[in-house]
């Protein structure tokens, strides 16, 4: 196990130290001159070649790469072009944002789609199964912003329950922000919730074909004793690989999320600084994105060998 | 009153009828064998019995068990009588446990059910049965997991939650089908003292006689839904009275027509010659910087074929046949050794002529749909190999094509047919097809007919000895069965631990084995004719006394 362990985590910190290259190097090869961008199209060519070397875009591309990397190990992320303040400091705000908002959404998606979908798998092919085929599929048809809109017209604008966007912050007290983010989250996670909600149904349904569930019956356990006891944490694995990818995208893609309810999120921070070609900032996001999608992955791996003790086995 | 009695019983599943008027008795202390090919209806009367059908089945008739009638028992009743009063064991031993449950834990739990006995409790019950099944705690500790133990111990897992409550009928279909002569011996052994321990009464599916005849007490023959013929085993299956017992007996024991016998021409270089060949797996990763030893599967295998040559491979699984196999076709890079074809090397440790060893030999295997791409033509599917003799002319191709499949017994009707179209026997010649179609000399065949009913596997023996003939193919002809081999290979090879251990002649390697590995296989090959001489012998003294 420890081995197992062992691997992984290398894995990992290759993975990591791979994605600071290419997110290094796909930013130089992007067209255009953030000193020009900064200083707009009237600028002198002295002014921008002296905001250029005071923000060291003239050093050599390596040692900028050594540099940012040297940063990097000691928590220093580098300073914004736009903003007057440090990258970590701004990205620390924002994910107080984003990770709340991600794990609400993640975790209510689950909590509708994992019972939703094993309700379906059980009663297959009968009428309520077809039905919650259909209403997954409307879920995944809707597009979240327009679902999100309908959303705030119902609960912020006729009932009035929470406010229709912004953020006050964690100060203002754990309700009032819990309240702003639930609408976001409900509008994220429903859906995901029909994508896993069909990926637990097909799941439990392949389990309940396997030879060892009707063993089971034949020992004379009763159906719902099968299904809770023998076929769930089979159908498991398939249910944490797909939660794994929807944390990630959680995480990142909220963009046009955080923009309807108007979240000062990582999303959005992103964005702007991609216009704005602030190089750090998008430098530091992306690279914390997809630190976590690889620390995602590393923790869904645990859980499957945590499920299936054959994995444990070949791990060791 | 018998234990169980069967009678009039019709089953339909989404109205299709699947057996009709189905009648038998089970007695305690008797083992019934239920007999009959694939697609009789064997299985479906036992999950009838279990009331384990698929949705949209509909059963008429009468099922009694102990004076209870079974068809109408709600769900309820049937839960626990399931596991407690009837066990039921079944074929694939690989997919029956959860794989994600410790073996205590799967056998407990029908103790916990049924006896309503605490944790602790059922697993001190659960080790006493799992060492009454030959899984004492100190070697298979309850907390293993069912992929640490082989297919044998597997069924023994099942075999003993099925007996944990001591049922009163014990169901098993099909129980040792999936494994090798030696382990179902073993396996039979056990069934037979449960039985005779607990006075149970067992049902018996199987479609192979020669175990049936040496394990049943009684048989029931089935075909099509319907019994044909039922009785005491041992008259049965010597009179064969009914003519469809009469065809799946000659079947099981059915040895191919030679027109002459084969015998090896004196010639200059063999067809095949493999000269200490040695194949190794890598060992696993232990830790950072130790692997364990690699696992040496051939040791220092040499022998050669001649033309024309059936030349059967026999051994347990894991002994090392399929890996040499795979290293004569070119598919596995051997650690040291040759392998030659009339005196060219074909295949040392640095090179392999995989041009000259798909000239020389082609491959068929077990499973003919598993090695099928479904959403391929036949004529596709056989053409496959022709793009090696580089042929782009597609009459030329469809020429090639049609002249194998009419070799094999299939028509140019079938050139356009999906492999979902043919029956298992016609898979397995168009499997035998795709394999003459570059004119090989030597077809390496890896248990061909072990997953083929036995008129079918008759008739595919039949051809080979046919291509034999006709086309002066040499066979290499792998299996763990040794009656079949017996029945049609020239030359015997007994592979264990990675070793020839025994070659020779068929005939005179089958009556005097010299290895006592060999003995043992041979006196577990169930052989129909011999079981049946054997229980007439022992039933003689019997009746003089009486």
């Amino acid at each position: 196990m420890s081995y197992f362990l062992f691997r992984r985590l290398l894995s990992l910190l290759l993975t990591l130290l791979l994605a600071t290259i290419v997110i290094f190097a796909v930013l130089e090869i992007v067209p255009g001159d953030p000193a020009r961008l900064m200083l707009g199209i009237n600028a002198t060519e002295d002014a921008v070649a002296a905001l250029r070397e005071q923000l060291g875009l003239n050093q050599p591309l390596l040692t900028r790469y050594f540099s940012w990397i040297g940063g990097l190990l000691q928590g220093d992320l580098g300073r914004s072009f736009t903003y007057s303040s440090s990258v970590g400091e701004l990205i620390g705000e924002r994910i107080w944002v984003s990770l709340p908002l991600a794990l609400l959404a993640l975790t209510l998606s689950t909590v509708i789609a994992v019972p939703v979908g094993l309700y379906a798998a059980a009663r297959r092919g009968r009428a309520s199964d077809t039905a919650i085929m259909a209403a997954t599929q409307f879920g995944i048809a809707i597009p979240n912003f327009w679902f999100a809109l309908l959303l705030v017209y119902l609960f912020a604008i006729v009932l009035r329950w929470v406010p229709a966007g912004g953020f006050p912050g964690w100060e203002a007290g754990i309700w009032p922000a819990l309240k702003a983010l639930a609408l976001p989250a409900i509008a994220l996670a429903l859906p995901q919730a029909a994508i896993l909600s069909r990926i637990a149904r097909s799941a439990l349904i392949e389990v309940l074909g396997e030879d060892f569930i009707r063993t089971a019956r034949a020992k004379g356990l009763t159906r719902s004793q099968t299904l809770w006891h023998h076929a769930l944490r089979n159908a498991l694995i398939p249910v944490v690989t797909i939660m794994g990818l929807q944390f990630a995208f959680l995480l990142a893609g909220t963009i046009i999320i955080e923009n309807v309810f108007y979240l000062p999120g990582l999303g959005r921070l992103v964005f702007q600084a991609i216009t704005q070609h602030d190089l750090p900032v998008v430098q530091g996001t992306v690279l914390l994105l997809v630190a976590s999608v690889v620390l995602t992955n590393f923790l869904v791996d645990l859980v499957y060998a945590w499920i299936d003790p054959r994995l444990r086995k070949t791990a060791q | 009153m018998s234990l169980l009695s069967v009678e009039n019983l019709s089953l339909s599943i989404r109205g299709k009828p699947i057996l009709k008027e189905v009648d038998f008795r089970l007695e305690p202390g008797r083992i019934t064998g239920l007999v009959g090919e694939s697609g009789s209806g064997k299985s479906l009367t036992a999950l009838s019995i279990m009331q384990l059908l698929p949705s949209g089945s509909r059963a008429t008739g009468s099922i009694r068990f102990n004076g209870q009638e079974l068809l109408d028992a709600g769900e309820e009743t049937m839960c626990a009588l399931r596991g407690d009063d009837i066990g039921m064991v079944f074929q694939e031993p690989m997919t029956a446990l959860n794989p994600l449950k410790t073996i205590g834990e799967q056998v407990a739990e029908g103790i916990r059910i049924h006896a309503g006995a605490s944790d602790r409790e059922a697993q001190e019950r659960a080790a006493a049965i799992l060492d009454r099944v030959g899984l004492p705690r100190e070697r298979f500790p309850l907390s293993r997991f069912p992929h640490e133990l082989s297919g044998g111990q597997r069924q023994r897992v099942v075999i003993a939650m099925a007996c944990a409550m001591r049922p009163k009928l014990l169901i098993a279909d099909e129980p040792t089908t999936a494994l090798d002569v030696l382990v179902q011996a073993r396996i039979l052994e056990l069934l037979r003292e449960l039985v005779a321990e607990d006075n149970m009464a067992m049902l018996f599916i199987s479609h192979d006689l020669g175990v049936v005849a040496e394990l049943a007490d009684d048989i029931v023959v089935m075909r099509r839904g319907e019994v044909k013929e039922a009785g005491p085993a041992v008259t049965v299956l010597k009179n064969r009275k009914h003519p469809y017992t009469a065809q799946l007996a000659e079947a099981s024991s059915h040895i191919p027509a030679q027109s002459k016998p084969w015998h090896s021409e004196a010639c200059d270089a063999p067809l095949l010659a493999v000269e200490n060949l040695i194949c190794e797996y890598p060992g696993h990763r232990m830790s950072l910087f130790a692997k364990s030893p690699p696992f040496r599967a051939v040791d220092d295998v040499s022998f050669e074929m001649q033309d024309g040559e059936i030349l059967g491979l026999v051994g347990e699984s894991g002994c090392g046949k399929s890996t040499l196999s795979r290293a004569i076709l070119g598919l596995m890079r051997p650690v040291s050794g040759k392998i030659l074809s009339k005196g060219e090397v074909l295949n040392t440790p640095e090179i392999i002529d995989t041009k000259g060893i798909v000239h020389l030999a082609q491959a068929v295997f077990q499973d003919p749909y598993g090695s099928f791409n479904p959403r391929h033509t036949a004529e596709r599917l056989v053409a496959e190999p022709l793009f090696l003799d580089r042929i782009a002319s597609r009459t030329e191709k469809r020429g090639r094509v049609v002249e194998a499949l009419e070799s094999v017994g299939l028509a140019a009707d079938d050139l356009g047919k999906y492999p979902h179209e043919f029956s298992g026997g016609q898979r397995q010649r168009l499997a035998i097809a795709r394999a003459i179609v570059n004119h090989p000399r030597l077809i390496v065949a890896d248990e061909p007919v072990s997953a083929l009913d036995v008129s079918i596997r008759a008739q595919i023996l039949d051809l080979i000895v046919e291509l034999r003939e006709r086309k002066g193919l040499a066979w290499l002809f792998i299996s763990h069965d040794l009656s079949v081999v017996h029945a049609l290979c020239d030359t015997v090879m007994v592979m264990q631990h990675g070793k020839i251990v025994e070659a020779g002649p068929a005939r005179p390697l089958y009556a005097a084995p010299k290895q006592a590995y060999t003995k043992e296989l041979i006196s577990a090959a169930p052989d129909l004719d011999a079981a049946l001489k054997s229980r007439l012998k022992s039933a003689k003294p019997e009746r003089m006394k009486k």
